[in-house]
């Protein structure tokens, strides 16, 4: 069985005004799980002087107001809340990516193919493959964090960050697959590009996908990307 | 009335945008608060004018831009103290002035502090986006354009007029913070105190780190002594959310005090600095020295609560 998953929320304080609830020790799809539970939970029953609350693999920050609330107060609500039927949880949408691989768009293709002892076209059968559970969003406003990729995946990090990564790059890194939302420096290594918006800061919501959902890409050639960005 | 233009910049220092308290709410989509990093200097300044305390200014960083009224407007200038004039005449911070038409606000250079706030009567007519007109300058949106002001922008404040009334008040000269070169900041353990040892501990709260020239708004890195994980740690953790103020320790053994334009993080957090020290990380500047001092919970509520009575008295008296 499973130990992974705390049997009660442990309770970090992050100083006088944040409280970390973590339900696990893994990057875990149960565990992730257990904290989409807890945040649809708080959101329909929103924790009096919470002001912000973060999801994110395995735990739940809440940041309060300290003239509102008390970290004992809140530490109460949640003990409380975990008791609660909440079975209540929506079903993850399933949403599809298209991705135009390799060439200027995914400039690490090859080198991941030759990483793996494989070729470009299996490294895009792979990952179109299989689909993707999107634990949490952040790093920057709207990226994805998704697993678990395929052992045959599995890659490090660049060793040299790039400076500048394109906005809509989709990318790898250890287990997990993302993509750059805006444009900005990183070191996942990067296969393709995405026409899809990820993040438009006028609109609502703000960004396409949400912890919780599932993911699958799909592969589209130059015309179809021309297509897809009009 | 509506919105008005009543400055425009003539030349732009380094870095001066548009914050207000910051962005919240939308930390699940990954949308971090920004916002003013001094938001007691933001708070006062705004009151100073007759704005809301919650009224968007410009932060000014280091250098200041050079700026012309186009119409009278009242201002104020609180926080880092860049030697602010009015045309030749050496501007008094911490009241509120009347610009008149034609005047040129300009910095002779940075005194004391990091940022400056410049507060207009009837604030900064700039789009809402997701509850604030802050600036995010990562993932460019709010504020002007998501940017920087440079040359030849404009800035329209909503009936300007009505504000004028707002001329000469001043903020009680004791309540002023003073930003020393050598900075104590309180601290909370935790969350992840228990990965460090005693010794690394010690380390931390009994040595002075200095801030280095990579900080910014995202973070004030410092250097000084490694503050060492424990033995058979990962050099990571797994991601999760974090809060202006958290002290972490990345791989390098320095800590980055985290500021407002980060969500997630994946390194340990030795402490976190208390809500009454937070405006004063906006004020520190590379070559500073801090020394951290760790408190109870209570100490911290009590500090909150003096920060609090301080402007809320000031408030009231407005």
């Amino acid at each position: 069985m499973k130990n992974m998953l705390y049997s009660n929320p442990q309770y970090r304080v992050m100083g006088d005004r944040a409280l970390l609830v973590e339900l696990g020790d893994e990057i875990d799809v149960e565990v992730n799980n257990k904290v989409r539970e807890l945040f649809v939970a708080i959101k329909a029953d929103p924790l009096e002087g919470v002001v912000e609350t973060i999801p994110s693999y395995r735990s739940l920050l809440l940041i309060f107001d300290p003239l509102k609330t008390t970290l004992s107060l809140l530490q109460n609500r949640v003990d409380l809340l975990k008791t609660l039927d909440l079975s209540q949880l929506p079903e993850p949408r399933r949403i599809e990516i298209p991705v135009l691989y390799g060439s200027e768009y995914g400039p690490d293709l090859e080198w991941v193919a030759g990483y793996h002892g494989i070729t470009p076209d299996e490294v895009i059968r792979l990952h179109t493959a299989h689909t993707y559970h999107v634990y949490m969003i952040g790093f920057m406003p709207g990226f994805p964090y998704m697993g678990e990729l395929p052992e045959a995946l599995m890659t490090p990090r660049r060793e040299t960050p790039r400076t500048v990564v394109p906005r809509g790059s989709v990318a790898l890194a250890q287990r997990q697959t993302g993509i750059y939302s805006t444009q900005s420096p990183g070191g996942w290594q990067i296969i393709g590009r995405t026409p899809l918006t990820l993040f438009d800061p006028g609109k609502w919501p703000p960004a396409l996908l949400e912890m919780g959902d599932r993911v699958k890409f799909f592969a589209i050639d130059e015309e179809e990307m021309t297509d897809w960005e009009q | 009335m509506g919105a008005v233009e009543t400055l425009e910049i003539l030349t732009s220092g380094p870095l001066t945008t548009v914050q207000d308290r910051g962005r919240f709410g939308f930390g699940r989509y990954g949308v971090p608060p920004s916002g003013a990093v001094d938001s007691f200097s933001l708070r006062v300044g705004n009151l100073l004018v007759g704005n809301r305390e919650d009224e968007a200014s410009l932060e000014i960083t280091v250098i200041g831009p050079k700026i012309i009224a186009l119409i009278d407007v009242i201002i104020a200038i609180t926080g880092a103290d860049l030697q602010p004039k009015v045309n030749e005449t050496p501007l008094e911070m911490w009241c509120s002035h009347l610009l008149k038409k034609g005047d040129v606000l300009s910095f002779k250079g940075p005194k004391s502090g990091c940022r400056a706030y410049l507060a207009i009567g009837g604030g900064i007519s700039v789009q809402n986006i997701m509850g604030s007109k802050s600036t995010n300058l990562a993932a460019q949106f709010g504020g002007l354009e998501g940017r920087p002001f440079k040359k030849g922008d404009t800035i329209s404040s909503d009936s300007p007029a009505r504000y004028l009334k707002a001329v000469g008040r001043s903020f009680d000269k004791a309540l002023i913070p003073s930003y020393e070169k050598d900075q104590v900041l309180r601290v909370i353990s935790g969350p992840q105190d228990d990965h460090f040892s005693t010794k690394a501990k010690e380390i931390f709260l009994g040595s002075p780190f200095q801030v280095t020239p990579q900080s910014d708004r995202t973070g004030i890195r410092l250097a000084g002594p490694r503050i060492e994980t424990k033995k058979n740690l990962k050099e990571s953790i797994i991601s999760e959310g974090v809060v202006p103020g958290a002290v972490q320790i990345p791989g390098d053994a320095q800590p980055i005090i985290i500021l407002g334009e980060t969500v997630t993080g994946g390194y340990r957090k030795i402490a976190t600095v208390i809500s009454a020290d937070l405006p004063l990380l906006g004020q520190l500047k590379p070559g500073d020295t801090v020394n951290f001092l760790k408190v109870s919970m209570d100490e911290a509520y009590q500090a909150i609560g003096s920060v609090s009575t301080g402007a809320a008295l000031f408030q009231s008296s407005v």
